[in-house]
């Protein structure tokens, strides 16, 4: 019987088309925008001119405070603006623009294929050198990595728990790097180990990708605390909180940390960054991105440069199709919609969606039957008919009865609903405004 | 017979010892209230908009009855002749309040600002406001949801569908500023509602820099600062590429109007123009 969370949770189609594509490695494009807010916390702060000559895994921006990210240059070249650019959302955001020449890399990254094992820093020198490099959350939420490693005094880390699950449909990248850099990965497991000074450390793969689990599996065998948890499909496994049940029959409270029941959670991406900042000296610049879509001609696999525009992303698998409604980025659960294909590929995006005419559109919402479907797929435990309609009458102080701040923001309730309601969008508004409200009761 | 008359008797007796009690219990626990309350509540239009800011029409009453100056209250939807009557029934003065309108400032029609991408999510502008920069290339436009709209207790605004922005309906709005709260993007605007309901006012709020405002709205404010110059009451303030025009200071001569080159700087209520421009109209306070 393999193990899964317990409550809520849908079965979406999986669509993973690009699952057996190598990872490829995409050009370096002419141009990239690196923007300075690309992790949850503060914007960082460039550090260069426009003008300056940087070279490959340069640091051109500090982290801003405790909860930010350093930024590096993806490239090598002449930075032409420090300014503004239109995000995918089509919204202004600070960024730093700089035109390529070349592929110089900075001379103390090692950019070898072969996998070093010895781990001879510190623990302290561990979380140094991943700060350093700029590392943040690569399953999508973009959470600076260093923090994460940093549990607030008076919690000890028991276990370490690594998210190789995956459960967005159509996404890939991580089932690619588990199959393509599983050494790596394991190395990188042990150094998060070390960081936060436990002895156990268990990868949770969800069941359909047996190639990945069989790989790990064999390389976990052979590596003392670190063992593979084959897992039952079902979204969202890949939560935090979610993983966390099911693979130690823990529930982090409400409100709470996971540090509370002793666990720190990383994806197998973050494991493989920890990998190379610790080991090969080389900072978070490129990352493995997923293509995909029905109607395009060939999904697959890209090694790319952060701050490449994701048009030379879509070039590459075969061009832009011609009944394309929609650009995801991100999966088609929680990604979202974009207005503008030339904004670049960040830290955090693990997937670009194509979306045709025969997916794309919305179905008109209509009139709640009470079925409570919703309620049954929450992983959370919550209503959500109940808070969107909450939402909609902005009764924010219910909503926080009701325990909005735990909605993860899946989207199982909306993609359950036979009614088309779109319970999400309300919930996350009203979340945001109750986040809000919270916060400055306690200013 | 005999049951009869017991029945009642005893029930009469209940009833006279029970009114008695009463009457002493409600002598003892009764409420001190200014009855100048219920008579101000009774001068209020009743509608319990909240637009004052008080929770209903008693909520205004009382703070009315306790402030010794009146000041910050006001009733936006009975305007200075309500609050006259309410002066002369507490017998204070009053300092009398323009009357106001909501304003929209946004004049991103269809024709005027082409839709860049097509928004199929909740129908719901705080909602779209959220999730990015709407269906037009205007961070800062109208995104024609209609929050405004359903927030409006006095059914004052509608939108309109050939332009696909909201419009307010002068004879029905009281300047509750219920929409003015609702809009995500800060567009409308509570204005004075200007002798013989004249007004001017710069129908854009788009504080981006001219070239890129341009591009987004052929509408769009550019922040050329020429109507800031040709104000003769300095009333115009040009501020992050976006002119705002003062509604205390502004003396509807119009001149304005006149240079802006966008035509974003609108007139409402004023006669039509002769050719020949005319000499600046004297505002009647």
């Amino acid at each position: 019987m393999l193990k899964t969370f317990r409550i809520g949770g849908v079965h979406p189609p999986e669509n993973k088309l690009s699952s057996s594509e190598k990872i490829q490695i995409l050009p370096v494009p002419e141009q990239v925008i690196i923007p300075l807010g690309q992790h949850i916390g503060a914007p960082a702060t460039p550090i260069v001119q426009k003008g300056d000559y940087v070279k490959a895994g340069q640091l051109i921006a500090t982290a801003t405070g405790f909860v930010s990210a350093n930024i590096h240059s993806s490239v090598s070249g002449t930075i032409v603006a420090i300014d503004n650019f239109t995000d995918a959302a089509g919204l202004s955001k600070p960024a730093i623009t700089i035109k390529v020449e070349g592929d110089e890399w900075e001379k103390n990254i090692t950019r070898s294929e072969k996998t070093d094992h010895n781990i001879t820093l510190s623990k302290e020198k561990i979380i140094e050198a991943i700060s350093a490099a700029g590392i943040v959350g690569m399953g999508g939420a973009t959470f600076p990595t260093q923090v994460k490693l940093s549990p607030p005094p008076g919690n000890k880390a028991e276990i370490l728990i690594i998210n190789g699950v995956e459960c967005e449909p159509y996404l890939t990248a991580d089932h690619r790097i588990m199959l393509e850099k599983a050494e790596e990965i394991i190395v990188g497991v042990q150094i998060l180990m070390k960081a936060i000074d436990v002895k156990q450390a268990v990868i949770g793969i969800e069941n359909n990708k047996r190639d990945a689990i069989e790989k790990l599996q064999s390389l976990a065998t052979k590596t003392l605390g670190v063992e593979v948890c084959p897992l039952k499909v079902r979204y969202p496994q890949g939560g935090e909180k979610q993983l966390i049940k099911a693979i130690t029959g823990r529930s982090v409270p409400s409100g709470a940390l996971p540090i509370a029941v002793g666990a720190v959670v990383q994806n197998v991406g973050t494991a493989l960054a920890v990998y190379e900042a610790v080991m090969q000296n080389k900072p978070l610049v490129e990352r493995v991105v997923t293509i995909t879509g029905k109607s395009v001609k060939h999904p697959g696999n890209y090694l790319c440069r952060i701050g490449t525009p994701i048009s030379k992303l879509i070039e590459a698998a075969g061009g832009l199709p011609e009944d394309t409604t929609k650009i995801i980025g991100g999966g088609p659960m929680m990604g979202r919609a974009m207005v503008n294909p030339e904004s670049p590929i960040l830290k955090g995006t693990s997937g670009i969606l194509i979306i045709n005419d025969k997916e794309g559109a919305r179905k008109q919402s209509r009139n709640c039957i009470r079925c409570s479907k919703c309620v049954s797929a929450c992983p959370m435990g919550l209503e959500p008919y109940l808070l969107m309609t909450l939402a909609t009458h902005n009764m924010l102080e219910d909503m926080e009865k009701e325990k909005v701040m735990d909605c993860i923001e899946c989207g199982s309730c909306s993609f359950t609903c036979p009614a088309d309601r779109p319970l999400l969008d309300y919930i996350r508004l009203g979340k945001a405004r109750t986040g809000a409200m919270i916060r400055n009761r306690k200013k | 017979m005999n049951t009869i008359l017991i029945t009642i008797i005893s029930l009469c007796a209940i009833g006279v010892a029970s009114a008695v009690i009463l009457y002493f219990v409600a002598q003892k626990f009764k409420v001190e209230e200014d009855p100048r309350i219920d008579i101000v509540e009774g001068l209020l239009p009743g509608a319990n908009c909240g637009g004052c800011g008080f929770p209903g029409c008693r909520g205004l009453a009382e703070a009315a009855v306790k402030s010794e100056t009146m000041e910050g209250v006001f009733c936006p939807v009975g305007g200075s002749e309500v609050m006259n009557k309410v002066a002369v029934a507490l017998g204070r003065e009053i300092t009398a309040q323009a009357p106001k309108i909501a304003v929209v400032r946004c004049n991103g029609s269809c024709e005027n600002r082409p839709r860049t991408s097509m928004y199929d999510g909740a129908h719901s502008c705080a909602i779209e406001h959220s999730l990015y920069i709407g269906d037009t290339a205007c961070p800062f436009g109208c995104l024609g949801c209609g929050d405004c709209v359903e927030v409006c207790q006095f059914d004052a605004l509608h939108i309109n569908p050939s332009t696909g922005l909201p419009e307010v309906d002068e004879s029905k709005c009281v300047a509750c500023g219920a929409c003015v709260k609702a809009c995500p993007r800060n567009i409308i605007e509570l204005r004075n509602k200007g002798p013989k309901d004249r007004r001017v006012f710069v129908s854009c709020v788009n504080k981006d820099k001219g070239a890129i405002a341009r591009k987004a709205c052929t509408a769009a404010c550019i922040g050329c600062m020429k109507c800031a110059k040709e104000c003769p009451f300095e009333a115009i303030t040009v501020e992050n590429n976006l002119a705002y025009i003062d509604y205390n200071k502004c003396r509807l001569c119009r001149k304005c109007v006149a240079v802006c080159p966008i035509g974003a700087i609108h007139e409402v209520n004023f006669p039509e123009r002769k050719v020949t421009p005319e000499a600046p109209q004297a505002s009647e306070e």
